[in-house]
């Protein structure tokens, strides 16, 4: 029997993140079913628009200037042991186009929003707000979740579309301020280097990001524990579902994209 | 009227309700007392529909409420939440309108303002409050705020989750004046529940009480005091002796 006590732990954890994973997928329906069916909450979207996508620009704009920078710098020396330093404009378009605008941009959104988002929403919850929000006739999924993940939807491509500009001019900073290349020449090369393919799955990925991200936040947010300790609990696991779930995401789109 | 009738509910192995038989004659004023985690939050919430009852029925005139359009049955509702419930990211008017600035009851925003500010008014709380948020309140400011929330959109039916605790005895006082003034005014039927007896004294017209998740004693609360109930003596009077069982 003590031998198989780990064997039943296991079993119940997986049976358990199964449970989960269903909850999540019926709650996704849900959001998604409610998109299209009044009453609409107009005021309550765009403010979540500004939170999520106006107020999330300084830290996708930093996150992406560093990391344009750093790629360059990396791609350079990594060019320089079969010299090939001169693809370090089209890599530091590419990378950041497909991959490191929607990831990071994407990450840095999960930390920013799906945390706010379960803080608040389990914080309504404990309080009763959300109670009181079925008092007043108001379906707290259409009012709480569905301007949230449309407005996360719709706006982290635009943040990753402002991230992508940031971290290519980053990369040109350092390439040009730093490596020696000819602006004029990084620029031509970029832009030679760019399709448009690369810039629309960055900014599809960012799409798919930004609906896992607010959907994690109410998700949890709305399933949160009792007190200051299930808020915080259902805060943590809205970080690292979503981020989990953004490389999981960013893996299968990825196939699909480039396979 | 509402009826509750073999009303159960069970968290796990936890059986809260185990059979609740009640009337609430319209326009009366029914208060529920009991013990803590006796189930009369989870009575009130099953009528609301936010918590769903295992096995029984709970009518409205008749109808069942599991089977109502829940928008109108809802709109009929007005509720006062023991810690308020009151929208943090809104101003206190805002919270006061709410049901008149969306749905159905829908109205111009300068009418629903004006609406919210009188019904501020009612509760005893003048304009200068309407542009703050509920943070920047007392507890018995927000606890008028919530009832003026309430009491907003002309509900039949109010609910009261203590709406005194955690207020100091005359703050309390002024809430159940007001309770009882704004019940009789409305002709609505209340339910309200309390652990405090100055409360029920001053709210009731009928009296109920929960334990071991049925209806111990129900009657007008002119006969609570004189009811050889051993466990509505031990709960009124606040003895630690008798047959209900606590923790010491």
């Amino acid at each position: 029997m003590i031998l198989l006590s780990p064997v039943a732990a296991i079993g119940r954890m997986t049976l358990g993140f199964l449970a989960m994973l269903g909850e999540i997928a019926i709650f996704a329906g849900q959001v998604i079913s409610h998109v299209f069916r009044p009453p609409f909450y107009p005021r309550e979207f765009l403010h979540a628009l500004m939170q999520i996508g106006w107020f999330s620009l300084p830290v996708v704009g930093l996150t992406a200037l560093f990391t344009g920078g750093a790629l360059a710098l990396q791609i350079y020396a990594g060019g320089a042991r079969f010299s090939a330093e001169a693809v370090v404009p089209a890599i530091v378009a590419i990378g950041m186009a497909r991959e490191l605008g929607p990831v990071l941009g994407g990450l840095m959104v999960a930390a920013r929003v799906a945390s706010s988002i379960a803080a608040e929403i389990g914080t309504m919850k404990v309080t009763e707000q959300i109670d009181a929000l079925v008092t007043l006739s108001t379906h707290p999924l259409k009012y709480l979740a569905v301007p949230r993940v449309v407005a996360a939807t719709l706006a982290v491509p635009v943040l990753v579309a402002v991230g992508d500009s940031i971290g290519i001019m980053g990369g040109w900073a350092v390439g040009v301020h730093r490596l020696g290349f000819n602006s004029a020449a990084y620029i031509k090369n970029t832009v030679d280097f760019l399709e448009s393919w690369d810039i629309t799955s960055g900014l599809l990925k960012g799409a798919a990001f930004g609906f896992l991200v607010a959907l994690m936040g109410c998700y949890h947010g709305m399933n949160s524990g009792r007190g200051a300790q299930g808020v915080g609990k259902a805060t943590k696991s809205a970080v690292v579902s979503a981020s989990v779930l953004i490389f999981a995401a960013n893996y299968l789109l990825t196939e699909l994209f480039f396979s | 009227m509402i009826e509750l009738r073999g009303v159960t509910k069970s968290f796990g192995p936890n059986h809260v309700l185990r059979g609740v038989d009640l009337t609430i004659p319209k326009g009366s004023s029914m208060v529920i007392i009991g013990g803590s985690g006796t189930g009369k939050s989870v009575l009130l919430k099953c009528i609301l529909g936010l918590v769903t009852p295992d096995s029984g029925t709970i009518t409205l005139e008749g109808a069942d409420v599991t089977k109502a359009d829940r928008d109108a049955f809802l709109a009929r509702f007005g509720m006062l939440f023991q810690g308020g419930a009151l929208f943090d990211s809104m101003r206190v008017w805002e919270n006061v309108a709410f049901r008149l600035q969306r749905g159905a009851q829908k109205r111009p925003k300068a009418e629903a303002r004006e609406i919210a500010l009188e019904k501020l008014r009612r509760v005893g709380l003048g304009p200068q409050v309407a542009d703050l948020y509920p943070a920047e309140l007392s507890g018995g400011m927000q606890k008028r705020v919530s009832l003026a929330r309430a009491i907003a959109a002309g509900p039949e039916i109010i609910f009261f989750d203590e709406p005194t605790t955690g207020l100091d005895p005359i703050m309390s006082g002024v809430i159940n004046d007001l309770i009882r003034e704004i019940v009789v005014e409305m002709g609505a039927t209340a339910m309200t529940i309390t652990h405090d007896m100055s409360s029920v004294r001053a709210i009731a017209d009928n009296v109920a009480m929960i334990h071991g998740g049925k209806v111990r004693w129900t009657g007008p609360v002119s006969e609570m005091d004189a009811t050889p109930d051993p466990y509505v003596q031990q709960f009124i009077h606040g003895r630690a002796e008798g047959p209900i069982e606590s923790l010491r």
